[in-house]
């Protein structure tokens, strides 16, 4: 369960440049359920998905994972424990040219000290249960729209995290695609693991899966 | 100035040394004054960041720095043969102002960096940076040291003159040094080989207690020191002869070269690191009492226990077999 | 060991990494590949003819007496021998011949020598060099001027084999008197004296007394000669490296300049890594192993390609410099001779002024901000 209480985040502070992202936002994700962040680009959704998934700090406030506060743990700490709790998805996939879609998704699991032998099995499965597995030692350059996104949410699975956090992630795919992936994510959230998803895609907002849709505008929520 | 590679390299490595130090303690002066680990501020982000640049440095400098003492011992031995009289690295030593002291002041950076990378290794290890104060003055003390080291080192190495043949005279009437007798002048009339024993009982002995109880390692870090002092010194007066097996050569050198099996290294390594990492439990215990550390700490330090044990008893082993086997009868 | 297979995985992804960005790291292993072959085959070569200086000077008499005259070296009298024979631990004193004889026709001075055995007169041996710059081989006729200007015809009957021809390039050996009347030496002076001593240990004690006894005599003793020598070519070892260090400086910017410009690619390969969980300490774990990799790889091929070059090609790009001004150039092969002492030399040289450069690179790509990535 994650919590956030009244974060602001504010970029290039006191220079002439200085932009307020996220204003006064506070919140509270519910384990095990997918929430949807909805709002045009440019409302912050982000830099919310940022905070919350541990890649950035706010500039105020507070935040809980689960009942450990994490709002000034030094880069350090924040990092191990993104790695274990969190998958995260990218809107453009962010796979590694030049390596094949397997090392692609053992890649977070390396600093871990797991042997070689026991990620690629893990890889492995995950591209089973995807349908890849016979793409697996193809360079990611050559692989299909859909078959990079699937990829990428082996990648995020890896670690076996708790949380998924996907941003904008139907935003290249067509309705059909779309629609897989969503398919995708019910089997997640069905394994237990919340799913938070950024999105102003209707397909996304308005499908039956999705169990809470937080609006979000111009850096505050609606 | 003797114009050698060698030399060249130590001259260089030196300056390299000291002003990778000396930069990461200008960072650390501002880190000291600035660190607030409660704000999330760009600031504060960017002196977390850059506390990685400063270990990684130190953590280089301990490696050259202990490389570079090898290097400067070899280079002695390697130029004896240009000094009337001297048969190894300690007459290259006494050829010229501020050689063992250059030697003393490399021993000692030697300890602290290593020092320095044990109380920092614990620093990070707690989630709150609890001893970033005191790993960053420690590091300001280390920065003027290792620009003495580089003064003295120069100073040594740029007025050292071989003894070479001159115009019409030949080296009988350039050179009025005397032979130069191999041994280490300071240690020869201590009896501290007495010591010796005693000293590798009272490491052995509270290293066990520190391991069983859990408390004592500041005393465990003093009797290492003590040890380490008493080892040297009984390393060059009384135990080198047992491995030359000739009782007038009493030489800290000599013991590192191909003709002992290089018995020197192993002897010098386990001493050195069973010191270091012994004063490395004393200080980790000493910061760790207290706040986040306070659950961390222990294991640490069980660890370093062990490894300075170990090495001390790698370096009794081999001093009683070097001794019991050795064809000197005393 | 966790430890263990994490070291090895950020290994294989480097190694990965490395090929994939093939133009710019096979730039910087050329020019750090030529960096260690220029200064290991320095260092090799000065190594190496020190250690065959002292084989040679083993043979050479513990102490030799020469007489100065004017400050200038002048003949020896006899009757000085049998002063010196009389010191006290004084096993063995000679006479020895020999001087220099100036050929006009190449331009170079040679050596000339009483052999050990006694050859027939009006025969030579001669070394090597002066062979090659005479054209002159066995059988063949050699003509000198003595000093009386007349002419004097030598017969080669020998040429000294190769293998001695850093001594004896430009030796010739003829016999005694043969060279008394080449010379115009008199009968009762020698060129100078070779001392042998009971107790190597007397060395400096005898010397002494040889000044003592017979002052316009120098006494040299041969640990000094030594040491000369290895002065001499340590001198000339310093100042190529010396020289050199304007390439180390240059390859030293280069390689901060390669590690810092971070392209597009690199940053957000990097940024990836970040965002998918990689701490700054396993980026800058994955920095540390390229740079091992590039060194170790560009030391052990420079080193390799330096011993090839001192020991089997007789350092054809620098051999003059180091050798020394001359006309009769001995042509040898130098005995391989490496120690571990030299590779920690070069290390210094070379390695550490490219790790110096390179950690600040790293360190600043390795804190590329995670979030950066989820920018783009």
């Amino acid at each position: 369960m994650i919590r956030l209480v009244n974060i602001r985040k504010v970029f290039n502070a006191g220079r002439h440049n200085e932009f307020t992202a996220i204003e006064d936002v506070s919140l509270t994700i519910e384990q095990g359920r997918v929430t949807v962040f909805n709002g045009p680009s440019g409302s912050g959704k982000t830099t919310l998905l940022s905070i919350i998934g541990c890649m950035a700090r706010p500039t105020a406030g507070r935040i809980w994972l689960e009942d450990r506060e994490i709002t000034s743990l030094p880069e350090r700490f924040l990092t191990s424990i993104r790695r274990g709790t969190y998958g995260f998805i990218f809107q453009h996939f962010n796979l590694v040219r030049g390596i094949s879609a397997l090392e692609n998704a053992m890649l977070p699991a390396f600093p871990t000290g797991q042997s070689r032998k026991s990620l690629v099995q893990k890889a492995g499965r995950l591209f089973s249960i995807f349908g890849i597995a016979d793409r697996a030692e193809s360079r990611v350059e050559w692989l299909s729209g859909g078959e990079q996104q699937r990829v990428a949410i082996a990648r995020a699975l890896i670690n076996d995290p708790a949380i998924i956090i996907a941003d904008e992630p139907t935003a290249h795919l067509d309705t059909k695609l779309s629609e897989e992936f969503i398919g995708i994510f019910k089997l997640l959230r069905d394994d237990g693991k919340t799913v938070i998803i950024s999105s102003h895609d209707p397909v996304v907002c308005d499908s039956p899966i999705v169990d809470r849709v937080i609006s979000i505008r111009d850096g505050r929520l609606q | 100035m003797i114009l050698h590679p060698a030399i060249i390299a130590l001259l260089l490595s030196s300056i390299i040394i000291c002003l990778m130090v000396v930069y990461c303690s200008y960072h650390g002066w501002i880190l000291v004054r600035k660190w607030d680990i409660t704000s999330g501020s760009e600031l504060q982000l960017q002196l977390e960041r850059r506390t990685y640049l400063v270990s990684t440095v130190l953590g280089y400098v301990f490696a050259f720095e202990l490389v570079s003492l090898f290097l400067y011992i070899f280079t002695a031995e390697n130029l004896h043969s240009m000094f009337v009289g001297a048969m190894c690295a300690a007459g290259t030593l006494n050829a010229g102002d501020f050689g063992y002291s250059t030697l003393l002041v490399k021993i000692l950076v030697f300890f602290l960096a290593g020092l320095w990378l044990i109380i920092n290794h614990a620093n990070n290890k707690a989630h709150d940076y609890p001893l970033i104060k005191q790993v960053y003055v420690l590091l300001l003390v280390i920065a003027p040291i290792t620009v003495v080291e580089m003064v003295l080192q120069s100073i040594y190495l740029l007025h050292l003159r071989a003894d070479v043949i001159t115009s019409c005279c030949g080296s009988l009437f350039s050179s009025s040094a005397a032979a130069v007798s191999p041994s280490v002048p300071f240690a020869a009339g201590l009896r501290l080989h007495l010591l010796l024993w005693p000293a590798l009982f009272l490491v052995v002995v509270q290293g066990a207690f520190v391991l069983a109880k859990g408390r004592g390692a500041s005393v465990f870090a003093l009797f290492c020191a003590a040890a380490f002092v008493v080892s040297i010194v009984s390393v060059i007066t009384y135990i080198s002869p047992y491995i030359y097996e000739l009782p007038t050569h009493a030489c800290p050198f000599c013991i590192l070269q191909a003709e002992y099996n290089y018995r020197g290294y192993v002897l010098y390594v386990s001493l050195f690191g069973g010191t270091l990492t012994g004063m490395g439990a004393g200080a980790v215990d000493f910061f760790g009492q207290t706040g986040s550390l306070r659950e961390i700490m222990p294991r640490l330090r069980s660890r370093l226990v062990l490894i300075s044990l170990t090495a001390f008893l790698v370096f009794a082993l081999l001093v009683a077999c070097s001794m019991v086997f050795s064809n000197l009868k005393s | 060991m966790e430890w263990i297979e994490k070291q090895r995985n950020v290994l294989d992804f480097t190694l990965s990494s490395i090929l994939r960005r093939k133009g710019k790291n096979i730039a910087l292993f050329t020019v750090y590949t030529a960096m260690v072959f220029l200064l290991a085959s320095v260092m090799f070569f000065t190594h190496a003819i020190k250690k065959e200086a002292a084989l040679v000077l083993r043979e050479a008499p513990e102490i030799v007496v020469q007489r100065m005259q004017a400050g200038r070296h002048a003949l020896m009298p006899l009757a000085y021998l049998e002063k010196i024979r009389a010191i006290r631990g004084v096993s063995r004193v000679e006479g020895r011949l020999w001087g220099y004889y100036y050929d006009p026709v190449v331009g170079a001075n040679y050596t000339l020598l009483t052999g050990r055995k006694s050859l027939p007169p009006g025969s030579m041996v001669i070394g090597n060099g002066i062979s090659r710059a005479r054209g002159v081989y066995e059988g063949d006729l050699m003509s000198f001027r003595t000093y009386s200007g007349e002419n004097a015809g030598f017969k080669v009957t020998e040429i000294l084999s190769a293998e001695s021809e850093l001594v004896s390039a430009d030796l010739m050996l003829v016999n005694e008197e043969d060279l008394r009347h080449l010379f115009g030496l008199p009968r009762e002076f020698v060129t100078d004296l070779a001392v042998t001593v009971r107790n190597p240990r007397e060395l400096n004690t005898i010397a002494a007394k040889i000044a003592d006894l017979l002052p316009d005599a120098r006494p040299i003793i041969r640990d000094e000669i030594l040491r000369t020598y290895e002065a001499a070519f340590d001198w000339r070892g310093g100042i190529m490296v010396v020289l050199l260090a304007g390439a180390v400086l240059a390859f030293v910017i280069f390689a901060w300049d390669k590690g810092s410009g971070l392209s597009a690619g690199e940053r957000r390969e990097i940024g990836i890594l970040k965002a998918i969980g990689w701490e700054t300490s396993d980026i800058l774990l994955m920095k540390f192993w390229e740079g091992a990799v590039i060194s170790l790889t560009a030391f052990l091929l420079g080193t390799i390609l330096a011993y090839l070059h001192v020991f089997f090609a007789s350092s054809i790009l620098f051999g003059p410099a180091l050798k020394g001004w001359s006309v009769l150039y001995p042509s040898f092969k130098l005995m391989p001779a490496v120690d571990l002492y030299q590779v920690a030399t070069l290390f210094f040289l070379t390695v550490v002024p490219y790790i110096a450069a390179s950690i600040l690179p790293s360190w600043q790509a390795a804190t590329v901000d995670p979030d950066s990535i989820m920018r783009t």
